[in-house]
């Protein structure tokens, strides 16, 4: 090998490695730094924008075939409350189970987990698609929400719709999550009280659980208990609108 | 404005045939060679890149290496690939993954299409920690999806934007038909050009003015395939976006398959950036880097042909 030819590798190693150690760790100086991640935060409201104007308001997530339902439906997140007040529910086969829809309505109502599955239902065999990378499909059926929306009438100055549910993390920091109330009306926007066929079991959210089929897996609220709608999400939880969210999660998950 | 108003008056665009004249015949060359000695090596000056390919080449620079890392940051969040528009674990494609053996020990194993590679210290596992691709190639460097997410769905508005109007550029100002599309001539010469690119020969003067076919098919595959796959399948994998679109999903063959070929199209960018880098060095450095930045080329026309 020439020496020049040599040095150029060499040079050319240096140079890559240099260049990559500054850029690597100029990256987390500004992830770290008290100003750029709001920067990169725009982003979604840009693509909120976005593919809200470019999506029909009522346009239905994909519904597959039977044949296509995963053979295992994987459970992230909490697969068990575990809180004692929840083991009693399971005991009781979730008999004494309310969901309560209250805040910015007319009429506050609540109903319990036999009177919902007397309300019409909606089926679909849809795909989940979790912020991880993976997708899952199952069958879900529920109650469409905007069904429940008619019910108790939205004041206009409802704009959000938040989602509590029975699950606490490690740190007894309970879990619930939000939507724009406008997305309450689409058809496939359910509370599911059954996948594939069979009562949701604990792992899977049970014994209710949303499903908001056109975001990703971290805003299907699990072992939901109420539902308030809000004119603002800021002090709620840490305040960005779910547990994910205020973990640095977007609340807008359309992507 | 004063780089355009230079460019009319002075361009010698890469894709235009050299113009011929007395100093300059057409096959300079062949012709430097027949009169020898006598010949006095020459220094040519070419505007070779134009203001808008310049501003948008430095532009992908950061913008694809952040795309890229974030976006290993992203798939280390679940390492593996599928078909169709479920992941059955038992389905993979790729899956990277950490396994402790008896003794205690872990290693990084990766499976592609069934074949097992040991990857300890690379992909599994590395540096003490069971991830998929190794710190030092994810942003953030630790394990941070939210954060990686961010960086990437920012910076891939930028990189669209960018790419957009620089594709627009090109078909308007004609730089994809003079310089990016191969000839008739360039078809032909194929095979003798993938024997010099092998062999490390470059073309010198007048011929370094001009991109070469394979320099002009990986610079249009990139533009026009790899790119748009790239963000097509990045907008296959949004639930939102397939709602709209739902031909997305079909012409890719399922949201887990769209999330695959993201995958290679991103690894096609690195394997394109490397062997650019590459040939930027191997091809003067110096004399590329300053083409790109100001525009300008040289181009030695010498007595004998440049030693490769």
């Amino acid at each position: 090998m020439k020496p020049e030819r040599m040095e150029r590798r060499q040079f050319l190693k240096g140079t890559l490695g240099a260049a990559g150690m500054v850029a690597l760790s100029g990256c987390d100086n500004l992830t770290q730094s008290s100003w750029f991640p709001g920067i990169l935060g725009k982003a979604e409201r840009l693509t909120e924008t976005v593919q809200r104007a470019i999506t029909p308001r009522d346009a239905l997530a994909k519904e597959y075939r039977a044949a296509d339902i995963s053979k295992n439906f994987p459970a992230n997140g909490n697969t068990d409350p575990g809180t004692e007040e929840y083991a009693e529910h399971v005991a009781q086969g979730f008999s004494d189970w309310t969901l309560e829809v209250v805040g910015l309505v007319q009429t506050p109502r609540s109903w319990s987990l036999a009177a919902l599955k007397e309300l019409p239902t909606r089926t679909q065999i849809t795909r989940h698609d979790c912020v991880e990378g993976w997708s899952a499909i199952g069958k879900w059926t529920g109650v469409p929400i905007g069904d429940l929306m008619h019910q108790v009438e939205p004041l206009p100055s409802a704009r959000y719709a938040v989602f509590y549910c029975a699950d606490v993390d490690d740190e007894g920091v309970a879990y619930y999550e939000s939507m724009a109330l406008a997305d309450c009306y689409h058809p496939q926007t359910i509370l599911a009280y059954e996948l594939n066929d069979a009562p949701l079991d604990i792992p899977h959210g049970a014994p209710l659980r949303l499903r908001f089929e056109r975001q990703l897996g971290y805003k299907q609220a699990k072992y939901v208990t109420r539902i308030e709608l809000v004119d603002s999400l800021a002090g709620i939880g840490g305040g960005k609108g779910g547990y994910w969210e205020d973990q640095g999660y977007e609340w807008y998950a359309g992507i | 404005m004063a780089a355009s108003i230079r460019f009319r008056d002075h361009a010698v665009n890469p894709g235009v045939e050299p113009v011929p004249s007395a100093e300059l015949p057409a096959s300079a060359t062949a012709s430097a060679r027949d009169r020898g000695a006598s010949a006095a090596p020459s220094v040519e000056r070419v505007y070779r890149h134009r203001l808008p390919v310049r501003i948008s080449h430095w532009l992908n620079v950061p913008f694809l290496i952040i795309l890229i890392m974030s976006g290993l940051q992203i798939f280390n969040a679940h390492p593996a690939l599928y078909w169709g528009d479920r992941s059955d674990r038992d389905q993979a494609l790729l899956a990277i993954r950490p396994v402790q053996t008896e003794s205690g020990e872990v290693k990084g194993l990766t499976t592609i299409l069934g074949h097992q590679f040991e990857t300890t210290g690379v992909l599994g596992y590395s540096n003490g920690m069971s991830r998929g691709f190794p710190a030092w190639a994810t942003i953030p460097s630790g394990k941070w999806l939210a954060m990686g997410r961010q960086w990437h769905l920012f910076f891939a508005w930028l990189f669209v934007t960018n790419g957009l109007i620089f594709t627009a550029y090109a078909l308007a100002s004609r730089h994809v038909t003079r310089d990016l599309t191969p000839t008739g001539k360039d078809w032909r010469g194929i095979g003798k050009s993938i024997k010099d690119h092998l062999i490390l020969r470059h073309p010198s003067g007048n011929e370094a003015k001009r991109y070469n076919v394979l320099q002009k098919l990986a610079y249009a595959t990139i533009l026009f395939i790899v790119a748009p796959l790239i963000v097509l399948t990045g907008l296959a994998m949004s639930p939102t976006i397939d709602t709209a679109f739902p031909w997305l999903l079909t012409m890719f063959g399922g949201r887990q398959a769209a999330r695959t070929i993201h995958f290679i199209a991103s690894f096609s960018f690195v394997g394109f950036i490397v062997i650019h880098v590459l040939q930027v060095v191997l091809t003067g450095f110096l004399n590329n880097i300053r083409s790109m930045v100001t525009g300008w080329f040289t181009v030695r026309h010498e007595g004998v042909s440049h030693e490769a």
